[in-house]
């Protein structure tokens, strides 16, 4: 049980019946087992199909290495900026009291609203050739769209805030009585900041850069608008999954989804680990 | 729980904070250059090339026959998911409130699943199970029952992505309930049909209502889970997110802007919407 | 403060960098759908000549999708070095519309109007065939449901359009009952992926349609790839020579510095080699010989060409797939 909350208890008079109780077990369980549980299973009964032989070949291929590489390197930049802009948010919206506050918060809510593809056109309407920077883009030799960059910035805007809701909840709920007092006792702000407040932080910090790092890692439909589909260059490890379907080669992408499929339940568990720890102190 | 509700719980119970802890001047910045360059910014763009447009262009846009069967699609296929969601989703965050059985923790743990797998895989995975020959659309074919391809694949690809949003919403509320409510009514006669209706729901009812419109506008704007399972027949499986990127390979960007800016303005209603509910609950909870 | 320095100097590695410090060049080839296959091959095969002649590596990048979606990425910014489409149309769209990228004269800068192999369009069916489908006539019978790309993306499509409509011609007589055949025939259809090889997965995979109407090359790996579903290929009596054209762009290859290696890249596929590659990979190679030796996978056929039936494909264009031409008419009414 360690990990799950506490079971809220109720005193027998007031409970439902044996018979109720395991057929809402039974309906809750059918349920996620259904919708959750077969798909993941599924992903990788699919991808041993053929035997570990083709599976581990299918991971091995130079396409997916850089796809890997290309995922791997686009999360490097995407988590730690929207981190920086999380405990910066987190800092301004929690300790803060002015005009626009909450104006500020929905924006910041905003992103996370949006269709991906919306998110994918936005940027093609600002960085195509046709778009309003796409001349400037041109003369001065900078390529965003259908490159690397263009990546970023999709996956940037799709995983916007999600270190911030963390962390800004956190912050308000823990109030700042503390940073106030490490603060008469003459610590500068950026000590306040490291010393204080961070420490405070670690686990929601830890959960917000895990789900962001695993959202970034996962994005498609942002992705697949601004990639240009350049096998080997600019396609991330679910593009990479699409095309391999795309070319019948069923084995392949499903073995390329374990990969992210992993990624998916590390980050579940590193979750329960943190809310374990978490709930502890 | 999104943010404006939080924020303005602390406003009432603080004081004006401003200038007594360093670094607001550098956090605004920051918060507001990062916030401009990657939200405002494109958004802007998109809001003026819309405007830009000619109005009779823009209608044409969103009220042709496919573009009109995509929102219905659409909206129907993430209404009837976030419905799917709100019920199953409660009895899922009831028993896991309230009951204790083995794999009570793997449970907690598939929830979030969702969102943390990736929308392609989510995908590939779905449509094999549903498809004709897949584990689940085998039964359903013998019973003449297709799911893949239809709208009904499409709806269970939207069922999968909002699936942990009106769990976690329902959850802590569900927690919070003071077991001397519930007591007091049992005690008092009331049957526990009776006690569910008239004391827990009313009292859930806020969070559902939260994690339903969360669902809805997840489902609406999810382009990866469903593409593969859908089959993308215009005026039968064509979502909208598929018709906006139909529209820009087809380099038809007004059509494309058209739905988009569509979309955008349904998004934000739900936004509010959300928010909006959230503080309600805040104010009831507080009031109480 | 130093480690601030070495952070963001990090990033903006992660960022900016794009390998271009290699030693070896590296081509952008951006092709149309089902030329995936084909590609990987000629691609290897091309480097390991190359290396032979100059002791240099090469690195060849690809992109596949719709041919005129991807015309339109070229215009839109996608550095492409060299352009393999699938029609000449949609290069001399990127030669109009790309400002500077490709001069106007492109064509006869290669052998065969820069058409390195060509191809046609052809049916496939089911097991059997069981609604035995075996013209073009067959496809607009009510109950047969007809699989093929979006003409307005895909440039497999509208070869395939006006196969169809040229052969409506040659039967029916006038432009008005090829008008009616045509609207009858997409009547049929329904589901417009965006490219060929959306198509294909459509039929073959999804198992939707009772035909696919598709290149004969795709036809061809299809049967190879599905081979436990039995399915079968139908030529029709009359089809059209489909001429997919290949270019080198101007500007981004002087940019790039990589012009040599591409004009390289483009004259292998006319080689002995690269026409076999092509052979093998079930596109018909502009070498007689060559096709001799595969005349029982390519049989000869009855073909017409664009330029016979529509006179050119501007003239193609604007009456047919241009914003509100025939097409639009036909298949949406209003978008």
């Amino acid at each position: 049980m360690t990990g799950a909350s506490p079971v809220h208890r109720l005193a027998p008079i007031a409970r439902e019946p044996l018979a109720v109780r395991l057929l809402l077990t039974a309906v809750a369980v059918a349920f996620i087992s259904l919708f959750v549980l077969l798909p993941l299973i599924m992903v990788f009964t699919c991808a041993l199909a053929d035997g570990a032989g083709p599976y581990w070949a299918a991971l091995q291929s130079p396409e997916t290495w850089s796809a890997i590489k290309l995922t791997l390197r686009v999360a490097a930049v995407v988590v730690p900026l929207n981190t920086l802009f999380g405990i910066a948010a987190a800092w301004l919206v929690a300790r803060y009291d002015f005009v626009g506050r909450s104006v500020l918060v929905t924006l910041i809510d905003l992103p996370f609203s949006v269709s991906p593809v919306i998110a994918g056109l936005l940027f093609v309407l600002l960085f195509g050739k046709s778009g309003l920077l796409g001349s400037w883009l041109s003369a001065h030799q900078i390529q965003i769209l259908f490159a690397v960059p263009g990546l970023m910035v999709a996956t940037a805007f799709v995983t916007f805030a999600m270190v911030a809701r963390e962390l800004i909840s956190v912050m308000e709920a823990q109030g700042p009585s503390e940073e106030e007092a490490a603060l008469t006792l003459g610590a500068s702000g950026w000590q306040v900041l490291r010393h204080v407040t961070l420490p405070k932080l670690r686990w929601s910090l830890l959960t917000g850069v895990i789900l962001c790092n695993a959202r970034a890692m996962g994005e498609f439909g942002a992705v697949s608008v601004v990639s240009g589909h350049i096998r080997g260059m600019t396609n991330t490890l679910p593009l990479h999954v699409e095309i391999l379907f795309n070319e019948y080669n069923f084995v392949g992408a499903f073995a390329v989804a374990t990969l992210l499929a992993l990624l998916g339940l590390v980050t579940l568990l590193v979750k329960r680990l943190v809310h374990a720890s978490g709930s502890r102190e | 729980m999104t943010l404006a509700s939080s924020a303005r719980t602390r406003r009432r119970l603080t004081i004006r904070r401003r200038g007594m802890l360093p670094g607001f001047n550098l956090s605004l910045a920051i918060v507001t250059f990062y916030l401009s360059a990657l939200v405002l910014i494109p958004i802007a763009v998109l809001t003026w090339r819309a405007s830009a447009m000619p109005a009779a262009e823009l209608w044409a846009a969103v009220s042709g026959p496919r573009a009109r069967a995509a929102f219905a699609l659409s909206l129907g296929a993430a209404g009837t998911a976030a419905l799917v969601n709100a019920l199953f989703g409660f009895i899922v965050a009831w028993v896991l409130v309230r009951y204790e059985f083995p794999g009570r923790s793997l449970l907690d743990t598939l929830v979030d699943l969702p969102f943390a797998l990736p929308t392609a895989v989510a995908g590939i995975a779905l449509t094999a199970i549903w498809a004709e020959s897949g584990w689940v659309g085998r039964h359903l074919s013998a019973a003449g029952i297709q799911v893949a391809y239809t709208p009904i694949g499409v709806t269970v690809a939207l069922i999968f992505v909002g699936l942990p949003f009106v769990v976690r919403t329902v959850e802590p509320v569900l927690r919070e309930l003071d077991p001397v409510l519930e007591e007091a009514a049992a005690v008092l006669g009331a049957s526990r049909l009776r006690t569910f209706l008239q004391v827990i729901l009313p009292a859930t009812a806020p969070a559902l209502g939260t994690g339903f419109s969360l669902a809805f506008a997840r489902a609406l704007g999810e382009y990866g889970s469903v593409v593969f399972i859908s089959g993308n027949m215009p005026l039968r499986t064509e979502i909208v997110p598929l018709l906006i990127v139909t529209r820009l390979e087809q380099f038809d960007y007004a059509g494309a802007i058209g739905i988009a800016a569509v979309m955008l303005l349904v998004s934000f209603v739900l936004l509010l919407l959300g928010n909006l509910l959230q503080a309600q609950r805040r104010r009831r909870h507080e009031g109480a | 403060m130093k480690t601030t320095q070495a952070l963001i100097l990090i990033l903006l590695t992660l960022i900016a960098a794009d390998g271009s410090a290699a030693a070896d060049p590296t081509l952008l080839n951006v092709s149309y759908d089902p030329t995936r296959e084909l590609y990987q091959e000629i691609n290897a095969a091309f480097a390991r000549v190359w290396r032979a002649k100059t002791q240099q590596g090469v690195v060849i990048n690809q992109s596949h999708g719709g041919s005129g979606k991807q015309a339109r990425a070229v215009i839109d910014g996608l550095e492409a070095d060299v352009v393999t489409l699938a029609l000449a149309y949609d290069i001399d769209a990127i030669a109009e519309k790309g400002k500077g990228l490709l001069g106007a004269g492109w064509r006869s800068r290669l052998p065969n109007g820069s058409t390195p192999y060509t191809s046609t369009i052809v049916f496939v069916v089911r097991r059997g065939n069981p609604q035995g489908v075996k013209d073009w006539d067959d496809l607009i019978r009510p109950g047969v449901v007809v699989i093929v790309p979006n003409p307005k993306t895909s440039g497999g499509a509208r070869w395939a359009y006006l196969a169809a409509y040229g052969h409506a011609l040659k039967t029916l007589g006038s432009e008005d009952k090829a008008r009616d055949f045509i609207t009858r025939l997409y009547k049929n259809v329904p589901v417009l992926d965006s490219g060929a090889r959306g198509s294909t997965t459509t039929f073959a995979q999804r198992r939707l349609g009772s035909v696919l109407v598709s290149w004969e090359n795709e036809a061809e790996l299809l049967r190879k790839e599905f081979a436990r579903d039995g399915l079968e290929i139908v030529r029709p009596k009359l089809s059209i020579l489909a001429e997919p054209p290949v270019a080198v762009i101007d500007a981004l290859v002087d940019k790039h510095g990589t012009r040599s290696v591409a004009q390289a890249y483009l004259e292998f596929l006319y080689s002995e080699e690269g026409q076999e590659i092509v052979a093998r990979h079930h596109y018909r190679p502009r070498s007689a010989a060559v096709l001799a030796r595969h005349a029982a996978e390519l049989p000869p056929l009855t073909l017409f060409t664009v330029d016979e039936l529509f006179g050119g494909w501007q003239k193609a264009h604007a009456r047919h797939f241009a914003d509100g031409a025939l097409f639009d008419q036909i298949y949406m009414g209003s978008r």
